[in-house]
């Protein structure tokens, strides 16, 4: 696996540059033209990136979500859903190091072949941290109005959750 | 509505620790955190400057063009507001691509270069396109194919079977993709 994606980058880069030169563009100035837009774009996102990865982990300092599950611990225990799985699910669209995180520990305190293993792995792998994207995305063009997209974006996730739940014990359970 | 979460976000991080005596950490963490924000911009900053130049090439090649082409008869239907010239379909092409090989990092610069594209052909410049957010649903969603994260870690912690998570994951991401596109597909519908 890992050795297919070390030569995926390589190849396609080659491949760009050899396909431009055979076109007979001016490669190098394009590489710098684009590289340009690019800087530009850094620009554009920078404060979106601060505000975001500030407001997400003040938030994860003040172990809420801890507090806020325990409550909620019987009905889980009464679903046989186990309770280390439950923030991760949660906090998937807010952040992805945030649930690499928790998958670690799961992987520590069970390994990675338990069934809470398993599923956490499915979870890391369903989905992408919608909060966070849609943030990046809308922040780097400016616009403020997303209408419907977090909405939308929040019931993929919710239904990639339930899913990931669904398959894992389907596969594994 | 991030305007929303980030409000709430923060509201609830400040009082919850106000409340359960917890505010050392916050107090502490206010600087630190602005400043890993910064830190994941440079190191994103390399990443997205090389991949819009080498993008670049590829654009003013042809390539992008004719590889949004193969792909024109599912994004066509996907984003049917978009002339099927429009260079934002190579990007989200691309970026679809980058996704589902697992490569993050290329992923992020096509996708922001995409949504650049499709804002010169949005009317409204404060206002998500229908493209816009038809596009983010399906990135947020996240197509997958190679999570290599998720079994790098498997690996380090000995799973005797690192890469059997891929089916089940390829099939939760499927069904999040799909009810997503589904539900946007329903709104767009709707608001005609």
């Amino acid at each position: 696996m890992n050795t297919i994606s070390k030569i995926i980058i390589p190849l396609f880069v080659l491949f760009i540059v050899f396909y431009g030169v055979k076109k007979k563009v001016n490669v190098y100035d394009s590489f710098l033209m684009g590289a340009k837009e690019g800087l530009i774009m850094v620009f554009h996102i920078t404060p979106t990136i601060i505000a975001m990865v500030f407001a997400i982990n003040i938030f994860l300092d003040s172990n809420f979500l801890t507090g806020a599950l325990s409550i909620f611990k019987p009905i889980f225990n009464l679903l046989n859903i186990p309770m280390e799985i439950v923030p991760m699910a949660l906090l998937r669209p807010i952040s992805g190091t945030a649930t690499l995180a928790i998958m670690n520990d799961i992987f520590l305190n069970f390994g990675p072949d338990s069934f809470i293993g398993r599923l956490s792995s499915t979870l890391q792998g369903c989905t992408d941290t919608t909060i966070y994207v849609l943030a990046l995305y809308f922040g780097s063009i400016k616009v403020i109005k997303t209408r419907y997209a977090l909405p939308v974006g929040l019931f993929a996730d919710l239904m990639g959750i339930i899913a990931a739940f669904i398959v894992t014990f389907i596969f594994f359970g | 509505m991030v305007n929303i979460i980030w409000v709430s976000l923060i509201f609830i991080a400040i009082i919850y620790s106000m409340l359960t005596g917890n505010i050392e950490t916050i107090n502490n963490g206010i600087l630190t955190h602005a400043t890993s924000g910064l830190n994941l911009v440079f190191e994103l900053m390399p990443l997205i400057i090389l991949w819009t130049g080498i993008m670049k090439i590829a654009e003013n090649a042809g390539l992008l063009n004719s590889f949004s082409k193969i792909l024109n008869p599912i994004l066509s239907k996907l984003f049917p507001s978009l002339d099927k010239n429009n260079k934002a379909l190579g990007y989200i092409a691309s970026n679809i691509a980058a996704n589902m090989l697992g490569l993050g990092s290329a992923a992020t610069p096509f996708g922001l270069k995409a949504m650049d594209e499709l804002q010169k052909v949005n009317e409204k410049k404060d206002t998500a396109s229908e493209a816009m957010i038809t596009f983010l649903v399906l990135n947020t969603a996240g197509v997958t194919l190679i999570p290599t994260t998720v079994i790098g870690l498997r690996i380090m912690y000995n799973s005797a079977n690192p890469t059997e998570i891929i089916i089940t994951s390829i099939i939760a991401t499927l069904i999040s993709s799909i009810s997503g596109l589904t539900l946007d597909y329903l709104i767009r519908r709707k608001n005609r």
